[in-house]
């Protein structure tokens, strides 16, 4: 699996935003902070959808699969380069194949099976870390 | 809870989305138009998704799911008006809405319903 880059980035690692994902109502929340994000950075009218779409199927899987958490929003601005990094939190039970919960069409709910394999196809970096027991971080990374 | 309101007109349902839909919202208005379909015996279904701009894959099985149901029930479904940058999203994200027939306007949408309808009724 690609490893992403955007950890490593040399920007620091507080964020600029974050918002709770506990609800479905908080999905349309993050999509709106994220468009706004999105548009304030310059990102094309495309960019800023494909990054919103990817944005939302990560935090419906904190909702559904982790019971709960946070999304985390940041703005990456190195030298000329302008980015975006998502950053989904859960303390939930965690993913026991993440190689396989990356194949499209699989799924433990009862979803189409597309949220983690499309995000990684809508961002430039996409990380995953996952516990068994101790909850699930996901990471994407758009530049614009 | 909020729903999206369906308009009757003739034997034509008509469904516009003028908001960003939470999920159970999405839910509500698959269960409300399934059930419309079949009190009014309709024989068609246009959605305007317009003023969408992101559709995810949760909305996308919505609409799969509307157009497969209506089927089931003897009416055709039409998805009318996405936005380029959501078809473009939807493709890249795994999603291809197969047997969701779509137009580009509510107009050249209606004409494709009504020609849909006549073909099934000759």
């Amino acid at each position: 699996m690609p490893e992403g880059d955007g950890n490593s980035t040399n920007a620091a690692r507080t964020c600029d935003l974050r918002l709770p994902i506990r609800a479905s109502e908080d999905i349309v929340r993050m999509r709106h902070a994220v468009r706004e994000h999105a548009v304030a950075l310059g990102f094309s009218l495309v960019d800023q959808t494909k990054l919103v779409t990817a944005a939302s199927e990560l935090a419906r899987n904190t909702l559904i699969y982790g019971g709960g958490g946070e999304a985390e929003l940041t703005a990456l601005r190195i030298g000329e380069r302008r980015g975006l990094r998502l950053e989904f939190v859960d303390r939930g039970p965690g993913i026991a194949d993440v190689q396989q919960a990356m194949q499209d069409g699989f799924t433990t709910g009862t979803g189409l099976g597309l949220g983690l394999g499309g995000a990684r196809r809508l961002a430039n970096d996409f990380r995953i870390e996952s516990t068994p027991g101790r909850g699930t971080r996901v990471m994407i990374l758009r530049w614009r | 809870m909020d729903r999206i309101p369906i308009l009757k007109m003739g034997e034509y349902l008509l469904v516009t989305i003028q908001v960003d839909m939470h999920d159970q919202l999405a839910l509500a208005l698959q269960e409300d138009l399934t059930e419309r379909i079949n009190r009014e015996r309709a024989a068609g279904v246009l959605i305007d998704i317009s003023s969408l701009d992101v559709v995810d894959s949760f909305i996308g099985r919505m609409i799969g799911n509307i157009a497969a149901m209506a089927r089931v029930l003897d009416a055709n479904t039409v998805v009318t008006g996405m936005r380029p940058a959501v078809a473009i999203t939807l493709v890249e994200l795994g999603l291809s809405l197969e047997g969701v027939h779509t137009a580009l306007n509510v107009e050249r949408g209606m004409a494709l319903l009504r020609k849909k309808v006549a073909a099934r009724n000759a």
